[in-house]
């Protein structure tokens, strides 16, 4: 694997976009830089990783950890709702989603 | 741009374009609890009372698989003649919306549990020709349902213009099967036809299995259809849109009818279509612009690191797959020929909802013309006049079979059957109890009879005399006479035949 990961301020402004942040100019050429640095630094496992080791996701060597199909009991609405910052009618309530488009 | 309205019709796009077609179903499985956590899934509770710290995204809690629901999916995958994954993943795929919590739903990208099946499904040409069209699945993968959003403020209750936004998470988390197809070429001026005769066939296979409910109306199977056209002989496939919202049948027809038309207009006016995803609107039938694909859409899946893969064994999948049901399609085409019916008459029995019930009531004992016969009229009509379904009707398939019983073996004649249906829909017990109760039965002593036969000879010498002279259907006035004496009690074959004796006369 070639260690010429380089990231570009569109790319960071693209992540900042689906993440909701706002980043202003000096911000977006800071952070380019520190995650060149950081995928850099990841890419040199590339270069180290054989082709007979395989890519993982999970550190743990299982498969097929689950449950039965049972209820178990879990939060009353009051409950859930006590840390929401607002509700009504039993509901969440969230801000307006679309701006008036 | 000459834009000239609509002015394409539904034949002028066919005869012009090719529609390419492509599905997108969402299947809720009927598991008793959720995909990640032991919550209930039952529809129509009180809001946010079917939640728990996991489906609703509350930092440190961890999602466990349920098991049930992946061996429904690998059940419906088999049943759709897909491969199953001998390993696979879940994927996050990230997004902003308050519909899921975490603000990522837990779904599979490119490793699917099932792919690479198919469904065949039988659509009538305009010249009443059956045919089969192999529809290609690409994969049949697992997720999770979102929360329900209510708008309010605005004017519409819709989510443009409103206020704010209240949320139920009760569905948030319920396992969620979604079944993608292959783009489908080819189906000219059916598509609309072979669009309904999919998700149509596809309900009977996954309602076969017990996997679910699959019930249009409440959600738990949602269609979205995509569609694009090519110019006749283009090897160039269109821009597509992705019908969402489609909530029935007969509405997957009508909004690829629509669709084929709008964006045929478009195409021929020298416009492009927009890669959007559009209403169907049930009121007019036709779709409105929703939202237009674009960049905002990265998803950026990766593998869930909370949960590690699945690897179903080959031995299980193996015993899944020996216990499949027959599937739907062919049952009917067996049971159509094992019962002699034609195309029509099968169809007659699989569109009043008559399928199961004729099955049972012949497993109950009864031959397939009797239990058709019932089901089909008496028991219809009375359904559709009580506005109600046959499987609703309070009368059991072991019920009409003993009706069917008593009728063969001369104890009821047909009017009197129905006096005894209606004993039984009026909750008045099992026939044979209200045959006793209603004093119903067919009078089966001759003594009664013979007096009754006596007075109506008494009272029409001249219709005796036609008789023996050589015209025995006009022994059909004596019979009446019985009957009507006997308050139709009598056998009228019976009355019959004890008259012809009496008269010495031989029919035929
Ligand atoms: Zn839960």
């Amino acid at each position: 694997m070639s260690s010429q990961t380089s990231i570009s301020t569109e790319q960071v402004a693209h992540l900042a976009n689906l993440a909701r942040m706002t980043l202003t100019d000096d911000e977006l050429t800071r952070y380019a830089d520190q995650l060149d640095h950081i995928l850099h630094a990841v890419a040199r496992v590339g270069e180290v990783a054989a082709d007979e080791v395989p890519a993982m996701s999970h550190p743990q060597p299982m498969v097929n950890v689950w449950r039965e199909d049972v209820v178990t009991p879990g939060l009353s609405a009051e409950d859930v709702l006590a840390g929401a910052p607002a509700a009504e009618d039993e509901r969440f309530r969230v801000p307006r989603i679309l701006d008036g488009e | 741009m000459t834009t000239t309205d609509t002015t394409l019709t539904f034949d002028d796009a066919i005869a012009a374009y090719d529609p390419l077609l492509g599905f997108e179903v969402h299947v809720e499985l009927s598991t008793n609890s959720k995909m990640f956590c032991g919550c209930p899934t039952e529809f129509g509770a009180a809001p946010n009372t079917q939640v728990c710290p996991t489906c609703v995204g509350l930092p440190g809690s961890m999602p466990v698989v349920n098991r049930t629901a992946v061996e429904s999916t690998i059940k419906i995958g088999l049943a759709l003649n897909c491969e199953i994954a001998s390993w696979c993943r879940f994927a996050r795929k990230n997004y902003f919306y308050p519909d899921m919590p975490k603000d990522y739903q837990i779904s599979q990208y490119d490793e699917p549990l099932c792919s690479d099946g198919y469904l065949d499904v039988d659509v009538v040409d305009a010249d009443g020709n059956h045919q089969n069209v192999r529809v290609e699945i690409e994969r049949v993968h697992m997720e999770e349902d979102t929360g329900k959003l209510l708008h309010t403020g605005g004017d519409t209750g819709r989510i443009h213009g409103a206020d704010y936004s209240l949320v139920d998470y009760n569905r948030a988390g319920v396992p969620l099967i979604e079944i993608v197809t292959k783009p489908v070429p080819g189906t000219g001026a059916l598509a609309p036809e072979v669009g309904r005769a999919y998700v149509q066939a596809l309900r009977e296979v996954v309602k076969s299995l017990g996997v679910s409910d699959v019930r249009m109306e409440q959600g738990s199977l949602r269609c979205d259809a995509n569609i694009s056209l090519m110019p006749k002989g283009s090897p160039v496939w269109g821009t597509r849109t992705e019908t969402k919202n489609v909530n029935s049948f007969r509405s997957v027809e009508r909004a690829l009818r629509s669709e084929i038309i709008r964006q045929s207009n478009v195409l021929s006016s020298g416009g492009t279509v927009v890669q959007e995803t559009r209403h169907f609107q049930e009121t007019t039938g036709d779709t409105t612009s929703g939202r237009v694909k674009s960049d905002a859409e990265d998803y950026r899946y990766f593998p869930e690191p909370d949960l590690i893969p699945i690897a179903p064994e080959k031995q299980w999948v193996d015993e899944l797959r020996a216990g499949l049901p027959e599937a739907p399609g062919l049952r009917i085409a067996r049971l159509q020929q094992e019962w002699d019916l034609s195309d029509f008459d099968m169809q007659s029995v699989v569109n009043a909802g008559a399928l199961e019930l004729v099955v049972a009531t012949i497993e109950a004992g009864a031959d397939h013309s009797a239990a058709r016969k019932w089901w089909l009229g008496e028991l219809t009509r009375i359904a559709n006049s009580q506005g109600t379904s046959l499987a609703e009707l309070a009368i059991t398939p072991a019920q009409v079979a003993r009706l069917a019983e008593l009728v063969d073996s001369g104890t009821l004649n047909d009017k009197l059957a129905r006096k005894v249906i209606e004993g039984v829909l009026a909750g008045e017990g099992e026939p044979d109890a209200v045959i006793e109760s209603r004093g119903l039965a067919v009078v089966s002593d001759d003594g009664p009879l013979l007096a009754a036969i006596d007075e109506a000879v008494a009272a029409n010498p001249d219709v005796v005399g036609r008789i023996t002279g050589g015209k025995p259907q006009a022994a059909g006035v004596i019979v009446g006479a019985v009957m009507k004496a006997t308050r139709g009690q009598a056998d009228a074959g019976r009355v019959r035949e004890l008259l012809f004796e009496k008269l010495g006369v031989t029919p035929e």
